[in-house]
Parts: structure tokens; sequence; C-alpha cells
């Protein structure tokens, strides 16, 4: 039997005397795209930050493909095949776009730990963080500096950023917010490109986009899983009316 | 060659002519110290300007390796074995020093090496018998690298222009590397870096040591130079001094500590035998400059440069001939 992608078990955390997730468990199928819905504050991000491991967990397990994380530092967890991006934009605003790509790379390279080599010296990485903006349509941008392009090709930088690194398992904190309609579509078209072998966990917002690309959903809601289905499980049910979508 | 290798080489040949163009002996010697400030500087930069990590008590390695030069050289060692265990030991201090003060960020992160320092300096200043306190230890002499005397001032200038010149295309490089490029990560998106697959704790250690290291560098030519180390010269001021070099300069460029090392240097030694409170004066031209140079004089004058340049080549508007009628 496959190990799931992805297996959150009894996780748990509380900030103070606020459960920010209560018991949570899921489990994610290799190649499955899933979305994370829940209602503001109901520990979507939160429990993307303790899979991370940007928080630890109180109590709880994470597997990666049968392989526990809890314990273990976000770097390692990284070099482990999970990858992600940020609700909130975080990049690196005074360097070209290539440069970011490239920091990327470079986490997964043990050439990072070289002081003496020149940077720019070693073309792969440049060739390679090209081909990365490239598949997010950001290839003639490469040379231009972040703080000078647009949110939206912001966006996409950090999703080509996490692309880079060839992850096993990509968590995505809400990668259509703030973009316009043309680009939600343009951001959506560029997730359905990326391969089976990548797994997507999907935090968004946007129902008419996100619905259309997940295969299952997660309803989170004051820090417990409420319900977990297929699509037309989860929007058939009462429940997601009544604690998201409303009447 | 580019203009930037011509700009080195005329930059390199005019600070090897220094004691040919300037006879005075003192002048000589005060170029000599402008090169040890500077690399004490350019190696606190490493932490602040590219690591982000503001530290108060870089002093704390003129004084590791001074003291140990000294006591290792009155226990009857050789100069060089006694340079190179010196630098080790004051490196293995940094290393150590190091991992206490990453414990913290920020202002905790200030606060701990400005503590280190303190006890370091402390322990200067109380330990009579080892260190002889406030009246310091003297070393009994130079030593003489490949059999030449550098006990003249131009002698001595010149080899310490050797090891500056090796040490400034040291950290250059660094600054150019992975290694760098991953530090400078880690100064503006730690989160984000450890998301990529950084180890930030370790680069930023590692940059700790690194510091440390030409820090040591820089204490050695101190003691070389002095002959003399005394808890003064390892006091809170000489902290804040070295990174007031790398803030007037500029932190985020590697001139810039050297351009804030050759003001704060001649400041110090040349103004101050005209004006009392040279102080005074040196917090003023601070003052000034961070006002009109936020992020010190060598990106400030950049700046300046570029928009000059820009005005120059933006088309002048076009003036209508004054047989255009009026609209």
């Amino acid at each position: 039997m496959t190990a799931p992608a992805l297996e959150i078990a009894g996780l748990n955390k509380r900030f103070g005397g606020l459960p920010a997730t209560r018991d949570v468990s899921l489990q994610v199928m290799p190649g499955e795209r899933r979305l994370i819905i829940g209602p503001n504050g109901a520990g979507k991000t939160t429990l993307f930050n303790l899979v991370t491991g940007d928080l630890s967990a109180d109590s709880g397990s994470v597997k990666l493909f049968g392989q526990e994380l809890m314990g273990m530092r976000t770097p390692d967890r990284v070099h482990r095949g999970l990858a992600r991006t940020y609700q909130i934009l975080t990049l690196f605003p005074r360097e070209k776009l290539v440069h970011n790509v490239v920091l990327a790379l470079l986490g997964l390279d043990k050439l990072r730990w070289n002081p003496w080599a020149v940077l720019t010296g070693h073309r792969h990485l440049y060739e390679q963080a090209r081909e990365a903006l490239a598949q997010v349509g950001l290839a003639d941008s490469a040379e231009r500096i972040v703080a000078e392009t647009s949110y939206g090709e912001r966006r996409r930088l950090e999703l080509a950023m996490a692309l880079a690194q060839k992850p096993k398992v990509l968590l995505l904190d809400e990668p259509l917010a703030g973009l316009s309609q043309g680009e939600r579509q343009s951001v959506r078209s560029l997730l359905d490109k990326v391969p089976r072998g990548v797994t997507i966990v999907m935090i968004e917002h946007d129902m008419d986009t996100a619905l259309g690309f997940a295969e299952r959903i997660t309803l989170l809601h004051y820090g417990e899983v409420i319900l977990e289905g297929t699509r037309a499980e989860v929007v058939a049910d009462p429940r997601t009316r009544e604690v998201y979508l409303g009447d | 060659m580019n203009r930037k290798s011509i700009a080195v080489a005329i930059g390199a040949t005019a600070c090897a002519a220094v004691p040919w163009i300037i006879t005075n002996d003192y002048f000589v010697n005060l170029a000599s110290q402008i090169l040890i400030y500077a690399l004490l500087a350019l190696s606190l930069n490493l932490l602040l300007g590219y690591g982000g990590m503001v530290s108060l008590g870089h002093a704390a390695f003129l004084g590791l390796t001074g003291y140990s030069t000294i006591l290792l050289v009155l226990a009857g060692h050789d100069q060089l074995t006694t340079a190179i265990l010196s630098v080790v030991f004051s490196t293995a201090c940094g290393a150590l020093f190091g991992v206490l003060a990453l414990r913290a960020s920020g202002i905790g992160f200030l606060m701990i090496t400005l503590a280190l320092g303190q006890i370091v300096w402390g322990i200067a200043y109380r330990a009579n018998e080892l260190t002889g306190g406030d009246n310091g230890l003297t070393l009994p002499a130079r030593p003489v690298p490949f059999g030449i005397d550098i006990n003249s001032a131009s002698n001595f200038y010149h080899f310490t222009l050797i090891v500056f010149a090796i040490a400034l295309f040291c950290i250059w490089r660094m600054t150019r590397s992975p290694f760098g490029a991953a530090l400078c990560g880690t100064r503006d998106q730690p989160r984000r870096m450890s998301m990529l697959g950084h180890n930030v704790w370790m680069i930023q250690w590692l940059t700790f040591v690194i510091a440390s290291f030409w820090g040591s560098i820089s204490g050695l030519l101190y003691i070389y130079y002095n002959l003399f180390m005394s808890p003064h010269a390892i006091s809170l001021q000489q902290s804040a001094e070295a990174l007031l070099m790398a803030i007037l300069g500029g932190a985020t460029t590697l001139s810039g500590p050297i351009v804030g090392a050759v003001i704060i240097t001649i400041v110090k030694n040349v103004v101050s035998t005209y004006i009392e409170r040279w102080n005074i004066l040196l917090g003023l031209i601070f003052v000034i400059v961070i006002m009109f140079m936020p992020n010190g004089l060598v990106p400030g004058c950049r700046q300046l440069w570029q928009s000059i340049q820009s005005r120059r080549k933006a088309p002048a508007p076009e003036t209508k001939s004054a047989s255009e009628p009026a609209p």
C-alpha cells in the first residue's frame, strides 16, 4: 500500500488559552490536489506552519511519505521534499527575480556553504532559475528587480521559487489572493500544468477558481476538521454552507 | 582590462606608494592605523551589513588576540607559533561567543555581544596577575616575517597593507559567493530562507566565526603596531567606534567601512591635536552624514553620482521658437 504523501494525525496547537488546531488529522495521497477551506481564524495557515515547522506542535504527528517530521527543523523538512508559498509575500525585494530563484535552488545545493566561489560563475544555477521563471511566464522579467514588479508577477515568482525546488509536496497558502480575475485564471492554469509527481495542498478563499482545481476538500472550523470529502460531497453538505459558504 | 580593474590597480599602487608620497613617519604610522581599524570595521561589517547582526563586543577580539600574543611570547614561544595560536584561540572564543549571542536576535543579540565584550574587558581590567590590569602588558618586539625587519614605519605599513589586501580580497570573495548570497538572504528574510532549505542559524554562526577570525587578524596587527595592550584598547568605546566606522561609510558596501575608518582615525589622531573636544566634531560628522545620506557615505555618494549622471543624460526640454504663435 502506498504511503500518503502527507499524513497528519492528532495535531494540536494552542496559543495560550486559544486552541489554534484541535486534533487535526488528514491524509493526502501522492499526486492529489487537496483544498483546505474554512472561515478566517479557522487555523488553516497555522496548520501549514505546523507542517513546515515554522511553529512547533503541542502534540500529534506529521509524516511525509511515511517519514516523521515532528522534531525536525524546517530546512530538513524542505530537504525531504516539502515546499510552500506564503499568504503574505516573502521575497527578496531588492534583488532580481532570477536571484530570488537562485536562492531557492541554493537551499538544496551543497554549494550554499561555499564562501570562496563566485556565485554568478555557476551558470547551471542561473539556467535552472530562468527555466523555473519561464515555467510561470516570467522569462522576460528575470533581470528585473522584485520591487519593480507587479503584485501578480510576485505571486508567480513565489510559485517559481517553490517549483524550482522540485518538491514532492507543495503547500500553497492563498496563491490567488489579491490577483485580478485574469491573473487568477493564469495562475490556475499554471497550477494545472504542475506534474502529478507533485502533491499539492492549497488554502484558498476563491471558491470559483479553487473548486475546479481540488479533488478533495477539507473544511476547518475553529481549528477542527469538521468535514472532508470529494468536491461534490463537501459542496453539497449543509455544514459547508453553515460555516463557510453562507446561504 | 575594464574600468573597475584599472581603478583597483591605481588604488593599490597609490596605497603601496604612501610611504614615498608621505615621507613623514607620523602620517605613515597613521596610515597603518587606518588599515588596522579598517580591517576591524570590515570584519564587523560582515555581521552588521551582510548579516544584519549588530554587535557591540567586536573589540574583544582585539584584546583576546593581543593579550594571548603577549602572554605566549613572554612564555617563550616563537612569533609564528604565537601568531597562529593567538588567532586560533581568539577565533575559538568567537565561535563560543557566537553560540551564546545567537540565542537571541535584534536587541537581544546586541546586548549579549555587549555583555561578552564587557566580560573580556573586565577580565583584562581585573586579572592583574595575568593581564597587568590597568597598566597593561608590553610585547617585547615585533616579529621578523621572512627575515624582513618591520620596525620602520614604512616597512610596517607595507606589512600591514599586504595583510589588509589579502583580508580584503578574501572578504570580497565571500560577499560574492553562494555563502555570501545566503547570508544576505538570512538578513532580509530569515523565515523564508529557512523554508528554502537554508540553515539560518548555521549561516549566522559561521559568519560570526569568520568575523571573529578577521577581527583577530586585526588584533594581531594592532599588537604588532602598538607593542602594548591595555583594557582601554578593548573598551566599549572601541567596539562602538568600529560600529560607527561601518555605519558612517555605509554598512551595505565593502568599501564603506574603509571610508569610515579613514575618517574616524584621522579625526581621532589629527583633528584631536587641534580640537580638544574632537568627539563633538565626530558626532557632528556622523549626524550630518546620517541626515543627508542615511545609508552612509559610499552608497550616498554613489546615489548622488547616479542622479547627476541621469540629469546629464536626460534630454533638455524643448523650447518653443519665438515665431511660434501663442496659444
